[in-house]
């Protein structure tokens, strides 16, 4: 549905600029999707720029200043305190079905609030409040698990193609290329049409791979941009083994972008996770209390009978993503050098 | 192509039926109120899936019937509203005692659309085209053809069995007499199928209907089948505007029966359940096909008339008995008892839905009133599951979660309810969700990966053996045990027997012994898919075999 | 500039080649398909074997990619597996669909998206500012086809301003001639048939701009507040030239190139979205297609021209991108 790197936030190139930049570079006139990586090129070296540590400590200042990372913060702070906890929040079990929701239970009618449920049943006579709660955990656990797959994908191929260089580089990013060039959604969903049986992991697997390219990108970018600093010729003049360079040096410093991106990527990935529901290709297990699969599936087929069966994950996943979106932006513009000043 | 317009259609429309009124009023009118219905104007209904073409043979889902069962006629047909038999194209019917010599006494003076007459040449001339079709491609189209007559004159399939088709004589004009090898019990009922429709021999030579081209991996049709289908039936074929999803039917003003009362019929395709419905209630559609059970509440309270269809269909929970701990009918008994079968019709049948005790709704002969019946009981599953040492059981259960049948509209929490049930009596359940085509059916009845499985099935026409026979009349990857004799040897008997009270005390026999006996599978409900009009829309009969002719379809406005 | 054109093709023809030999095969390795899509409930041994045969899936699978290539290199792209249409014919006819759909959320999300963007960056800060920042942020936190989903309740169920789903009346006697039904109205004089269609066309439309329409409001908002502080600007203003003079000649101008960049890239997200808002709105395009073809019935040979197709279009509108924006900034030469 939608990719971060072409969202809003986007720094745009600045026309008028005498500093050669990548977006307006004649060499640009390139390859696929070339503003993408611009822009990842851009965020890569933003990351960069000064020394990792106090730029992150100067990052950290500005953020604590800036009400809309608060926002954001609060918003993922909250949600990730309710998925952790949800077993002692939650008034009853996420998947058993109650003898009192059933009883008044039919395939047009669903129970609404009564004392023990406030939200009422579920489809199946399970308690909606329950799952609702329930479902930020295992939102979480997908949001969290693609962006994770993604990025350890990613880093692995951004990382490769940055550290060797050469061919290598080549081949890993006309391979990033490609996939960049494809929408996404479309990617996710001829990936789990790919995919030989449907299940959880599929989805997750899905969604993590359309965000594959651009932590590689990213990475790439940043290691690249390091591999001429000074920190890392000292290392090198000192004798540190190559290998050691990378791990230690090389790689630690280009996270600050890759967290930054990661936060983003976590809103797109519960966003695609409920589209690919929608679209009957999600996770098919209906007991798992999932935000995106209870919106795409029973919000979607009850919507008349209940509405409040979309409403409330729709405005769970819209919170949730504009947390994180909140967060991420503002994450990015606080390591950019730009406002550095 | 200019100006024609809804509106000025609609006008038109109002003038023809006029002018139709009067010949439209000396038609025998099966119910008096239909009579007062005015006729001409547009019918347009809302079906939920693409046709596949338009020649019957080559066809075997409801969304290509749809529009087939429009223009063509079958040499027998049913009573509207039931799975009866009465006459067809075929005034009456009869066979020789063994069943293998059936004459036909054909209705006189009926044309195909194309002008050529009607009869028994033209019977025979459809009969010997599907026992000579020729090509893989073709063969392998003719699903129907194959279940009743069993093989081709020159078959392209290995192992296909000799064909019980032997030969068609057309006696005189208005006599066909159809020789077989071997009495089936699906006769007469197969004659009402829709595959075996009755084409005009001339335009299917013409548009070359026995020509179906493979190309790389899909089929090309001929033109009979996709441009021009030519039958009797109270449509003729106006036109399909694939980029509108739109199949246009026109109205045979020289049907033989009760003439269309609507000038037009529109089968417009949209596959969503729920935007059906919107478009229904936005009033651009006059009917739709299956609306979802959750919404046929509402539908009714807004005044729309929901028809439910006579449940002719079975949903059942398969048991693989490949798994040796399967083997034993007590943890398959075990298994019944566990299911509450009657919380799940309340909780998520559609309206009318009915517990099952058999594998066929009990309008069919042979139905046994006196089956074992196997009540919600927990507490004797668990201890039959004891008895058999099965405690702690574990099993693979394969749903399909991304499918609506009508059997079925909602398989993921079908299997859910299911599940949590046979979880409450100490089976571990497994589930194992496959997409329907993406290799449920592969895996369960091809591979028998399974366990246990849902699945069901629509009747074709009203016998046994299109039910029970289907299901448990040979060894099956489905049901795991390639040896149960016994059950095949005597549904094979049973499907054998000619004469009416014979076959039904046999039927009902095997019905018992699969309750008690056998349980292979158990079944779980009868599902009444339903059809919605609107208050406007008169002379609808909806049938039990999703068999709707629309010529008694009137829409006042 | 010639030379770059045919290098950036002959890349494209190598990558297709590989991405559907790929496709081609992966597909056909999965479990089911179209045999079983075909047969339903009435499969049994034999009928798959001989469907199997029919199909040529009893064959090994590099004859089968053989052969298709083959048919491939001469525009024959296969049948669909359910009609037995050409997969190019039925493509062709849900392209135009898909592109009047998405034309449509462009015009709306450019319309919109840059004088919204231009003024929240004037006013920056103002509540103006405010209420754009915060609807955009909106529109790319909510799930597109729930709000597809709202607005056709509210519009086409509760208040019936809207029809809730297709692209024309059923019944209306319209001409094809493109398969741009609103155009289609306007060349055949059919009046009625255009204003139909683009009575069908609003709502969808909306639904698909929301996520372009953000990015487009915030990427000219960002780039107008950058203009707006470049010395030559700050000139203009000090030199007293007009308002309207330093909007037009200056801002607009310069701001409008990232703008453009976006809009390139927004096909990509254009396409994804259309895939959930035709499914919302029955609308006959490439989404609705391609939701059909996997779920429908495992239709390999649309889905796999769809996939080359989707490939295809998005490269192909880079490149225009990197073109017009040669045109747009003369300091950018194509070599």
């Amino acid at each position: 549905m939608s990719d971060p790197i072409t969202q809003a936030g986007t720094p745009a190139p600045r026309p008028g600029d005498d500093k050669p930049r990548p977006g307006m570079s004649e060499r640009s006139i390139g390859l696929l999707g070339d503003r993408k990586k611009a822009r990842l090129d851009e965020l890569a070296r933003a990351g960069v720029d000064q020394g990792g540590v106090s730029l992150v400590r100067d990052a950290v200042r500005r953020l604590r200043r800036n009400p809309v990372a608060i926002v954001g913060a609060v918003i993922v702070g909250l949600f990730v305190l309710m998925a952790i906890f949800a077993p002692l929040i939650a008034p009853h079990d996420a998947v058993q079905r109650f003898d009192e929701l059933t009883k008044n239970l039919t395939v047009d009618t669903i129970p609404g609030a009564s004392g023990d449920f406030p939200l009422g049943s579920d489809p199946l006579g399970r308690d909606f409040l329950s799952r609702m709660i329930y479902g930020a955990r295992q939102t979480l656990f997908v949001g969290v698990l693609a962006t994770l797959i993604g990025l350890a994908l990613g880093v692995l191929i951004g990382a490769i193609a940055g550290a060797f260089g050469g061919w290598v580089d080549v081949v890993l990013m006309r391979l990033t290329d490609v996939m960049l060039a494809l929408p996404s959604l479309l990617l996710a969903i001829t990936l789990v049409a790919m995919a030989s049986r449907s299940s959880q992991w599929t989805v997750i697997f899905a969604v993590a791979i359309v965000s594959v390219p651009i932590f590689a990108r990213l990475l790439r970018g940043s290691m690249l941009a390091q591999r001429e600093s000074d920190h890392v010729l000292a290392a090198r003049a000192l004798g540190v083994k190559e290998r050691n360079i990378v791990l230690r040096h090389m790689l630690p410093n280009s996270l600050t972008a890759v967290i930054v991106q990661a936060t983003l990527t976590f809103a797109v990935a519960i966003l695609d996770a409920a589209a690919l529901s929608f679209l009957g290709l999600g996770d098919p297990d209906i007991n798992r209390a999932e935000w995106g699969l209870m919106l795409g599936v029973d919000g979607q087929r009850y919507f008349e009978v209940r509405p409040e069966l979309a409403y409330y994950p729709a405005l769970a996943i819209i919170v949730v993503a504009l947390g994180f979106t909140l967060l991420g932006e503002a994450m990015r513009e606080a390591i950019d050098p730009k406002n550095r000043r | 192509m200019q100006a024609r317009r809804l509106k000025t259609a609609v006008a038109i429309a109002a003038v023809a039926a006029l002018a139709v009124g009067a010949a439209g009023c000396a038609e025998s009118e099966r119910d008096g109120d239909s009579g007062e219905a005015k006729t001409g104007g547009t019918f347009i209904f809302a079906g939920a899936g693409d046709p596949k073409n338009f020649d019957p043979i080559f066809n075997d889902d409801g969304e290509s019937f749809r529009p087939v069962r429009q223009m063509f006629d079958t040499l027998v047909s049913h009573k509207p509203g039931t799975a009866e038999l009465q006459g067809g194209l075929a005034e009456s019917w009869e066979h020789d005692p063994d069943g293998k010599v059936w004459t036909f006494k054909l209705r006189q003076g009926v044309k195909f659309h194309d002008g050529t007459p009607f009869n028994a040449a033209a019977v025979c001339f459809n009969f010997d085209r599907w026992y000579n079709m020729k090509g893989a491609a073709a063969q392998s189209q003719m699903i129907y053809y194959m279940d009743t007559f069993g093989g081709f004159a020159k078959n392209e399939a290995e192992g296909a069995g000799e064909s019980i088709y032997n030969k068609c004589e057309a006696k005189d004009d208005g006599t066909a007499v159809l020789t077989l090898n071997k009495y089936k019990g699906a006769f007469p009922g197969a004659f009402a199928l829709t595959s075996l429709s009755i084409a005009s021999p001339e335009a299917l030579t013409k548009y070359d209907a026995n020509t179906v081209k493979q190309n790389g991996d899909s089929f090309e049709y001929s033109a009979f089948a996709t441009t021009n289908p030519v039958g009797t039936g109270p449509f003729t074929f106006g036109g399909w505007d694939k980029a509108k999803n739109e199949i246009t039917l026109n109205r045979n003003p020289d049907y033989f029966g009760e003439k269309a009362k609507v000038d037009k019929m529109i089968i417009k395709v949209i596959k969503d359940e729920s935007t059906r419905k919107q478009e229904l209630r936005a009033g651009t559609v006059q009917g739709i096909d299956f609306p979802a059970p959750a919404d046929r509440k509402a539908l009714e309270s807004e005044g729309f008339q929901v028809v439910n269809r006579p449940a002719f269909n079975i949903l059942y929970l398969g048991i693989n008995q490949k798994n040796p701990k399967l083997k034993d009918l007590r943890v398959r008994q075990a298994i019944a008892y566990a299911l509450n079968r009657q919380q799940l019709v309340q909780t998520k049948g559609p309206g009318g839905a009915k517990v099952a005790d058999e594998f066929m709704p009990d309008t069919v002969l042979g139905y046994a009133p006196d089956v074992q019946k196997y009540e919600y009981n927990p507490d004797k599953a668990k201890q039959l599951l004891k008895e058999a040492g099965a405690e702690g059981l574990t099993l693979n259960f394969y749903y399909p979660p991304d499918v609506s049948r009508p059997y079925m509209p909602n398989p993921q929490e079908i299997f859910t309810v299911l599940a949590n049930d046979l979880q409450a009596v100490g089976i571990k359940v497994n589930g194992v969700p496959r997409p329907w085509n993406g290799g449920f059916k592969d895996d369960v009845q091809q591979f028998g990966k399974h366990d246990l499985h849902i699945l069901g099935w629509t009747g074709d026409y009203n016998d046994p053996g299109n039910f029970v026979g289907t299901f448990f009349g040979r060894g099956k990857a489905e049901f795991g045990d390639q040896s149960m004799n016994e059950m095949f040897d005597a549904i094979t008997k049973a499907d054998a027997t000619v004469d009416d009270a014979g076959k039904k005390a046999a039927w009902e026999q095997v019905n018992r012994d699969i309750a008690a006996k056998w349980l292979p599978a158990v079944p779980v409900w009868h599902a009444p898919p339903a059809i919605v009009v609107t208050k406007d829309v008169k002379g609808l009969v909806a049938s039990p075999l999703t068999d709707e002719r629309f010529n008694t379809v009137s829409v006042s406005k | 500039m010639l030379r770059v054109i045919v290098r950036r093709l002959l890349q494209l023809v190598v990558t297709l080649i590989a991405l559907s030999a790929l496709i081609f095969i992966w597909l056909r390795n999965l479990p089911g398909g179209p045999v079983e899509a075909l047969l339903g409930e009435r499969a049994t041994p034999e009928r798959r074997a001989l469907l199997t045969k029919a199909l040529g899936y009893d064959q090994p699978i590099l004859v089968q990619y053989g052969k298709f290539m083959q048919r491939v290199v001469t525009g024959d792209f296969g049948n669909s597996i359910r009609t037995g249409d050409p997969v190019t014919e039925v493509i062709s006819r849900a392209f135009p669909a898909t592109i009047e759909l998405a034309l449509a959320a462009m015009i709306i999300a450019v319309g919109l998206g840059v004088p919204l963007g231009y003024l929240a960056a004037r006013w920056r800060g103002r509540s103006l500012d405010n209420l754009t920042i915060a609807g955009t942020l909106l529109g790319i936190s909510i799930p597109i086809f729930f709000l597809g989903y709202l607005l056709k309740d509210v519009f086409t169920q509760n208040i019936h301003w809207f029809p809730p789903s297709g692209r024309l009346t059923t019944g209306l006697d319209n001409t094809n001639v493109t398969g741009f039904f609103v155009l289609d109205g306007l060349l055949t004089r059919e009046f009625d048939a255009s204003a139909d269609a683009l009575w069908h066309l609003i709502l969808p439309a909306i639904t698909l701009a929301t996520i372009p329409l953000a990015v487009i409001v915030r990427i000219t908002r960002a780039s107008v507040l950058d203009v707006l502080n470049e010395d030559y600007v700050r000139t203009a203003e000090a030199k007293g030239l007009r308002h309207r003079t330093i909007r037009g000649r200056h801002i607009l101008r310069n701001a409008l190139l990232p703008v453009v960049t976006t809009i390139g890239l927004q096909t990509g997200a254009l396409l994804s979205g259309a895939v959930l808002t035709e499914k919302v709105y029955n609308w006959g395009g490439i989404g609705t297609l391609i939701t059909d073809s996997i779920s429908g019935g495992r239709d390999y040979p649309v889905l796999q021209a769809i996939i080359l197709l989707a490939a295809l279009i998005f490269v192909v509108v880079n490149l225009l991108v990197d073109l017009s924006y040669a045109f747009i900034d003369p300091r950018v030469r194509v070599r």
